[in-house]
């Protein structure tokens, strides 16, 4: 089948050295060899294990608890408790108490052990006595919000969790623009929905989150972690221990999708028990704990209402957008920012917006930013609500889609409150290519409607569109220098993690293109806040605009100061030199060079050029996912048999590492939630089910269908290279686009995730009940 | 009375090595798994602890020519044998690549590279069995390792060529 993978590219006109072109990643030698050192290879002398005794009631407070006999045990260094713990809070705001008194879903924090070994801990775990007084609990987001329903956090009554943002004063969590009566008013076709998509599934990375702390003075703590943005993860923990300077350093990640980024209270809690021990504390989390009591993605729920013109424009769009945030929230609110943005990019040409949103706390495992930043959550209730006026109209989906996906001139509100008009960008082509490719004009016969059907009537087929466009590959500012050392290197200090997405990579390769020397040549310095500038790390898809353009710039200032050395050497003009390959020399005479030690005349020094990145959100990438499946009429079993992901990514830099990114649509809880990912929780001990791998659905290596890319090189106005990020939206659009065609396929619309067989059966009205 | 303490022997990268099994300071407890041994006592950290419940495969070695999850073997019942881990595969003494291994590199057949451990030893236990194998039965080895990144593909494409290349030289 993989012989029939075919991949469609339009080059670009340039032809570079590196960029565009596969080459070995630095890293790889390490990581086929074994010799790669990830968080759990790390050894610290006299380093401690911290586990944690955790909650077997959905709501509770604890009436007492007694550590001693834990204490006691030999090889148990440190125990506490919310007795012993300091009033350190993470979560936005801060809320989430490091060691809490009230204990808000199965799995949460009751006690803290360190112990020279996992084993010792464990057996302290079992010895700490603890009397609850149990508390209904909430599960279901608008029943939180119901008088009466039971309360999580006093601060936060009726369970709704404030709306703030780090991006704006004002934050910017509703919609209301234009005049939405109106625009229903003008509307050829207006319709009602209501969705939702609370599969809480799991990312799921191979290597769970973990850390390992160190006090190295009483003002001063080091935190070694496994996630992809260090210096976010530093003034986080900094805001939640006042006075305590932190250094962050990155270990190379065993995968993240997000959800090892920020891992702020498992890291005060390591930060804690490092003090009270006076040792260094690693902390991972197992796999049942990393499934149990770690973050999923975040509830989503629309309930509203939506207009369309004549000719498929989507004008008008009024609701209300619930997020189930879990026990807690680390980032929600700033999804929920970025999700209004990221609608807006969806109907790029609607006007009349009512869209408001509620951020719920309820009783499970806290929900927390994901692969996508929730617009995967988002796209997955408001692209079936969108359709659901698209049906009424009787009109193609992709159509309509391509029609209203916003394109330069545009404008939206993003996250910062602010308007912006998009430049550069008009991904009309990547629509028109992809459907090519996949075959989409003779595939889609229709809404609800198979386009296949086996002659004994068992099997069907049918198709589906998803879309989706984040302009955060612009977010938050980078600081970075570029280093040029006389004897012919070249170092880059930019605070680039490495979570699998080769980002490392591409920014040495884009300093090397700039620099004209070989790869290897340049040295890109690990990912620790004590060496670099800020940055906000491997987030939102933005290292390849914000870490690129910085790397780029700084190894242009760089070059600049080099040639002006040179210049005055050679008694030339600058813009008459060059250099390649450590070397310097006239483009009028290239056979007589001078190596860089000769230019500076010393190996003494090094030449330093500096850039600074500052946020811009005129451009929002875009990935469109197109899904063949396959249903058994009579068992309800859906089966994707073929998909297609297509963008337009202005400029590939590694055509592999791409390629994997786009193929990565299935991973990180994405697109296989539309068909069979989640956590199944008991709703009536308020505990999820799904604790181990082997009940955990994820897809097997002999499981995986036929996949294409079509990935377009328009070149886009971008200082990377003409390149924008993709990889971060790659599942975004596939859960809906799955949906679609499994309700084409039954011809009956499916309005529930994932389609598991029960759910299909029941929709074609086979069996009864939800 | 004293504890009767089992010895046992085994061969790691070709490195003949003995434990203790029992309960005293320093002893390979009864329950300790091959993984930990490995990892903990040896030092050969590219087996990976993940899932611990032999399900993800990320602690993947071969064991008398079998690709087995080390997270779900004792260490006290591996007495006679013959344990190869990634490392084993690099040369010994100038710690070259070996082919496989190249070719993973080269073809970048991998993201985070957490899982790639594993792969690489399954996929090389299956050549060593089956030198030519279909691409269905290469999958079919693979099916016990999880990988979230979804570097299936890569993989795939990554051993098939491997395998062509290698008839290539053979021819």
């Amino acid at each position: 089948m993989y012989e029939e993978m075919k991949k469609t590219v339009k080059v670009s006109e340039h032809e570079y050295r590196y960029i565009g072109k596969h080459g070995n990643r630095a890293d790889a030698e390490d990581l086929v060899s074994g010799r790669q050192k990830f968080l759990d290879d790390l050894v610290m002398p006299g380093m401690l294990v911290v586990r944690v005794l955790r909650s077997p009631h959905p709501n509770a407070v604890i009436r007492s608890i007694d550590l001693s006999k834990a204490k006691a045990l030999p090889g148990v260094i440190g125990a506490a408790s919310y007795k012993e713990a300091p009033d350190w809070k993470c979560g936005l705001p801060n809320h989430r108490r490091v060691l809490d008194r009230q204990v808000r879903f199965v799995g949460d924090s009751v006690a803290l052990v360190a112990a020279e070994t996992v084993e010792i801990a464990d057996e302290a775990l079992k010895l700490i006595d603890v009397e609850y007084e149990v508390l209904p609990f909430v599960l279901d987001c608008e029943k939180a919000l119901e008088p009466g329903a039971p309360q999580l956090y006093e601060e936060y009554p009726g369970n709704e969790i404030p709306k703030v943002t780090p991006f704006s004063e004002e934050p910017f969590n509703q919609i209301f623009v234009g005049d939405t009566k109106k625009g229903f008013e003008e509307a050829a076709y207006v319709n009602e929905g209501y969705m939702k998509y609370e599969n809480m599934a799991h990312p799921l990375p191979p290597e769970s989150p973990g850390c390992i702390a160190q006090w190295t003075s009483p003002s001063a703590v080091t935190v070694w972690y496994n996630g992809g943005a260090p210096h976010l993860q530093k003034f986080n923990t900094e805001a939640s221990i006042p006075g305590v300077a932190v250094r962050v350093i990155a270990c190379h990640a065993g995968g993240s999708y997000g959800s090892k980024q920020l891992i702020p209270h498992m890291i005060l809690q390591a930060i804690l028990m490092a003090k009270l021990t006076g040792r260094a504390c690693k902390f991972i989390m197992d796999r049942t704990e990393h499934l149990l009591s770690y973050e999923l993605r975040q509830g989503s729920r629309i309930r509203g209402r939506v207009g369309m013109t004549e000719d498929g424009v989507i004008n008008a769009v009024e609701g209300m957008w619930y997020t189930d945030s879990g026990m807690s929230s680390t980032y929600a609110q700033a999804m929920t920012a970025v999700g209004l943005g990221e609608c807006q990019a969806f109907l790029g040409k609607c006007k009349n917006w009512a869209l408001d949103t509620k951020l719920v706390a309820t009783n499970h495992s806290s929900q927390a930013p994901i692969r996508g930043f929730g617009g995967q959550e988002c796209k997955s209730v408001l692209v079936p609500m969108v359709c659901t006026v698209i049906r009424k109209a009787g009109m193609d989906p992709l159509e309509v889609f391509k029609k209203n996906f916003v394109k330069a001139g545009d404008r939206y509100i993003w996250r910062d409150n602010l308007w912006w008009e998009v430049h550069s960008v008009d991904y009309t082509r990547a629509f028109e290519e992809s459907a090519r490719v996949f075959g989409w004009k003779d595939k889609w016969k229709g809404w609800e409607k198979p386009y296949w059907v086996s002659e004994d009537g068992r099997y069907a087929r049918g198709v589906g569109v998803g879309v989706h466009g984040n302009a955060d590959i612009g977010e938050d500012p980078t600081e970075g220098m570029v280093k040029l050392h006389p004897f012919g290197s070249v170092t880059l200090e930019l605070c680039v993690g490495e979570t699998g997405g080769a980002q490392r990579f591409a920014v040495q390769k884009m300093v090397a293109e700039v620099m004209k020397v070989p790869l290897d040549g340049v040295q890109v310095v690990d990912p620790d806040t004590h060496a670099t500038g800020y940055d906000a790390g491997m987030i939102g898809s933005r290292g390849t605009i914000t870490m690129g353009t910085t790397a780029v710039r700084a190894a242009n200032d760089a070059r600049r100061q080099l040639l002006e050395m040179a210049a005055i050497k050679l008694n030339a003009n600058v813009e008459d030199l060059d250099t390649e390959n450590f070397l310097v020399f006239a483009k009028s005479r290239p056979e007589v060079r001078l190596p860089w030690i000769a230019v500076c005349g010393t190996p003494e020094m090094t030449i330093t050029g500096s850039a600074k990145y500052k946020q811009n959100f005129d451009k929002p990438n875009f990935a469109l996912y197109l899904a063949d499946v396959e249903v058994n009429l009579m068992t309800g079993e859906a089966r994707l048999i073929y998909a297609l992901e297509g963008s337009d990514v202005g400029q590939i830099i590694d055509p592999i590492n791409i390629r994997m990114q786009a193929e990565g649509s299935f991973g990180s809880a994405g697109g296989d939630t539309g068909l069979f990912e989640e956590m199944v929780m008991d709703k009536k001990l308020g505990r999820f089910m799904t604790g181990n791998m082997i009940d955990y659905k994820w897809r097997t290596f002999n499981e995986f269908p036929p996949f294409d890319t079509v990935l377009l090189e328009s070149e886009f106005d971008s200082e990377a290279f003409h390149a924008l990020g993709f990889g971060e939206i790659t599942p975004s659009p596939a859960p809906a686009a799955i949906l679609m065609a499994v309700s084409n396929a039954i011809g009956h619309e499916i309005t529930e995730y994932p389609c598991s067989p029960t759910v299909v059966l029941r929709a074609m009205g086979k069996i009864g009940g939800r | 009375m004293k504890e009767h303490l089992e010895q046992i022997c085994m061969t790691v990268n070709g490195v003949p090595r003995k434990f203790v099994i029992g309960d005293g300071v320093g002893c390979v407890s009864p329950s300790e798994t091959l993984l930990d041994t490995i990892r903990d006592r040896l030092g050969l950290t590219a087996a990976k602890r993940s899932c611990e419940h032999g399900a993800c495969g990320c602690c993947t070695v071969i064991v008398d020519g079998d690709a087995v999850a080390s997270c779900m073997v004792l260490t006290a019942d591996c007495d006679g044998s013959s344990v190869t881990t990634l490392e084993g595969l690099c040369d010994p003494v100038t710690g070259e690549l070996s082919p496989l291994q190249k070719a993973f590199a080269d073809n970048s057949a991998f993201q985070c590279g957490f899982c790639t451990p594993g792969i690489i030893m399954s996929t090389k236990a299956l050549l060593d069995q089956n030198p030519n194998p279909t691409e269905k039965e290469l999958t079919e080895a693979l099916s016990g390792n999880y990988c979230r990144c979804i570097s299936h593909y890569q993989v795939i494409r990554t051993v098939m060529g491997f395998i062509n290349e290698m008839k290539r030289k053979e021819a």
